[in-house]
């Protein structure tokens, strides 16, 4: 089978090492004799975003951010459209904060987002970096943890009754009160983490991986074979151990 | 000098010799921090007693290699406050100006994030500013602010200090804009550029107007010939150029360095074209202070390796190699060295993730491994974060099977001697504190001196 993946603005949006995350998707699923066709999407282009089984936005600089914002929220609906009809989405960071409503800088700026995830950003003062560890509250999860590294200033704040990806067990997250970090809407994932997210937690690859090949074949998403991931576990326990003696603590 | 300072100094001093006296490292911060926590002004007095001035040196790459390169250079003629063990925060700063009572002139290399600050106390006669690559986002934020911090500090120096800026860096060119005088250095040899930029480039819009660059030779990273078809904004015009580069492996690289005044050939033992910005910087800095076009070519000729730089010891019948990585682009370069002088059969790599390494080791996922992957054997993967490490050369495509996971860094070392055939190199790319690490252990051996008592020079 193969599964097609949009790359939303890969020149602008690569500041965490978001090819990382598209190797991992690549070879995890040519383990399960699956092809990963990946196309770069730039601004201006014109592709059926439906045509995908996997959107993937990623982290930039400010001045990157805001070089595609424009060309991104342009886009609202139609992202909107597809993750409802299916396709499995990935947001880490920048990409995380520009699918919500919007992004209120310091300068009381405002940038207009797709909409996408229940939640607003304001830009907070300082900035909230460290190592974190999340316990997952996706159905899917069955109680598993989610080890990453978060960079933000922005503060995001979900609305009431959306839900976010994990608790926080240690670290900031979303806004470093509310103990929730990340956001789920249908099979698209947004999130602060990166490290980046998807080598030192190959479950939540798997996962991602499986709504994308539930949508290429229209049927429900099936469980994929396991892969060995003993250099996966013990770097997510590394990482996971990290989050525990150093990660920010919510204030 | 007040009676204040003189009795900071003293007391200061004593710490130093107390800390070594203990053991705890080589001291080379502790007297700095007591005197920069009492005192920050106290640096101001420092360096204005210094009779030729202070050179600082600020770049996200290159820091420690263009500053020793600048002593070997200016050492025969001046007496030096230089930190060659790279100790670059205010405190380290202040601990050398403190320790350096004969010396003329201050050559100290600047953390980039403190060197706004150490720019307004010291009131330095020459300021070089290398390049700016991404480098921990964890510790430092986003490049676009620390461009920002040292636009305003350019902004508020002195006239009389002289502004030395890597042409071929757009970004930090533009900060040298309008500045009278200023000393515009880059490398002029398109035929050994890149074929095109490397994965995750940083500054590759226009600084002026948002489009992207078009290169017409890209060098290091984004270093190189640009300009901007939209707006017309290009690369200055050079003062000091380096052409006609020949690398020669693993040994060193020769080139022709062009200055408006003449030009001369430099042979530098170091390899890479990272280490000839580095010399054109050292160069354009020696120039800026006086020093003939001859002495320079001299004394870059005369320069061995910075501290754990690319610094060479031997264990018995076997060679080792240091190559400090730290960011994408540094590690890119180190990467590129051994492509061009030849892949060894076996590689350790050291990842740890302390804060002078950068808690977050995303970044060596942006670092192009793939070519030498292609080419080496066998990896070891060491450090606090070996899983990581090796899960980056798996994704890759790297086989499993020629991959050993060894975290203690001191195993490592033995486990890449053992694979490296009698009368080999073994070729070892640390992080930061992983390389002090393996110095200390092979100190420990008796194969090099610690730090605080080399003079750079290995």
């Amino acid at each position: 089978m193969i599964v097609r993946v949009g790359h939303l603005y890969p020149e602008y949006l690569n500041i965490y090492a978001d090819r990382g995350n598209i190797a991992v998707l690549e070879r995890r699923a040519a383990a399960r004799g699956h092809e990963l066709s990946v196309e770069p999407l730039s601004v201006g282009a014109k592709p059926r975003l439906g045509s995908y089984d996997l959107l993937y936005v990623g982290g930039g600089q400010d001045r990157e951010q805001a070089m595609i914002t424009p060309d991104l929220s342009a886009r609202g609906d139609a992202i909107r459209e597809v993750v409802e009809d299916g396709v499995a989405l990935l947001a880490v960071c920048g990409g995380y904060q520009l699918l919500g409503r919007g992004y209120r800088g310091r300068d009381g700026s405002r940038l207009e987002g797709v909409g996408l995830f229940p939640h607003e950003t304001v830009a907070g003062d300082t900035r909230m970096i460290g190592d974190v560890l999340l316990e997952s509250t996706l159905a899917e999860a069955a109680g598993r943890t989610i080890a990453g590294f978060e960079n933000h200033a922005g503060r995001t704040r979900l609305d009431e009754g959306a839900a976010p990806l994990g608790r926080v067990v240690a670290g900031y997250g979303n806004d470093g009160t509310s103990g929730f970090e990340g956001c789920r809407v249908g099979r698209a994932l947004g999130t602060y983490l990166h490290g980046p997210l998807l080598p030192r937690n190959p479950w939540l690859a798997d996962l991602l991986l499986s709504w994308a090949l539930a949508h290429a074949t229209g049927g429900e998403p099936q469980e994929l074979a396991p892969l060995a991931d003993e250099l996966e576990l013990q770097a997510h326990a590394v990482a996971a151990a990290r989050a525990r003696s150093r990660g920010g603590r919510p204030a | 000098m007040g009676a204040r300072l003189a009795l900071e100094k003293s007391a200061a001093r004593l710490v130093g010799r107390l800390s070594r006296a203990a053991g705890r490292g080589g001291g080379t911060t502790l007297p700095g921090k007591l005197v920069w926590k009492l005192d920050p002004a106290a640096l101001d007095a420092l360096a204005a007693g210094l009779s030729q001035g202070v050179v600082l040196v600020s770049a996200t790459n290159g820091k420690t290699t263009t500053t020793a390169m600048a002593s070997s250079i200016l050492s025969p003629t001046h007496r030096l406050a230089w930190n060659h063990s790279g100790a670059n925060l205010a405190s380290g700063v202040a601990s050398t100006l403190l320790a350096a009572r004969e010396a003329d002139l201050g050559l100290l290399e600047v953390d980039e994030f403190v060197l706004p600050e150490v720019m307004r106390r010291t009131r330095p006669r020459v300021v070089c500013l290398g390049n700016l690559f991404r480098d921990q986002l964890d510790r430092y934020g986003e490049l676009e602010h620390i461009a920002e911090r040292w636009r305003s500090a350019v902004a508020d120096l002195d006239r009389g200090t002289t502004l030395v800026a890597n042409a071929d860096d757009p970004l930090v060119a533009s900060l040298a804009e309008g500045r009278e005088g200023a000393v515009l250095f880059g490398v002029d040899d398109p035929r050994l550029a890149r074929s095109g930029l490397q994965h995750a480039s940083d500054s590759k819009y226009c600084v002026r107007c948002g489009r992207p660059y078009r290169y017409d030779s890209a060098y290091v990273g984004h270093l190189g010939a640009y300009r901007c078809e939209s707006c017309g904004h290009a690369r200055p015009p050079f003062d000091v150029a380096a052409r006609e580069i020949r690398p020669e492996g693993l040994e060193g690289v020769s080139f022709t360095l062009w200055t408006t005044q003449g030009e001369t050939t430099v042979r530098l033992a170091v390899p890479g074209l990272y280490n000839v910005y580095n010399a054109l910087a050292a160069a354009s800095v020696a120039l800026a202070l006086g020093m003939q076009l001859e002495a320079v070519a001299e004394g870059l000729g005369r320069f061995r390796a910075a501290f754990g730089r690319f610094e060479r010891f031997r264990v018995d019948d076997r060679g080792v190699l240091l190559l400090l990585v730290k960011n994408p682009a540094g590690a890119n370069e180190a990467l590129r060295t051994l492509e061009d002088g030849g892949v060894p059969p076996t590689l350790v790599l050291a990842l740890n993730d302390r804060i002078a390494d950068g808690r977050d080791v995303s970044w060596i996922w942006d670092v192009d491994f793939e070519p030498v992957l292609e080419r080496v054997e066998r990896i070891v993967a060491s450090g606090e974060r070996a899983a990581e490490l090796a899960l980056r050369f798996t994704y890759a495509g790297f086989p499993p099977d020629r991959l050993e996971l060894v975290p203690d860094l001191e195993t490592a070392l033995d486990r890449g001697l053992e694979l490296t055939p009698a009368g080999g190199e073994l070729v070892i790319l640390p992080t930061y504190t992983a390389m002090l690490e393996l110095r200390a252990i092979a100190t420990g051996r008796g194969l090099t001196r610690p730090y605080w008592e080399s003079d750079g020079q290995p």
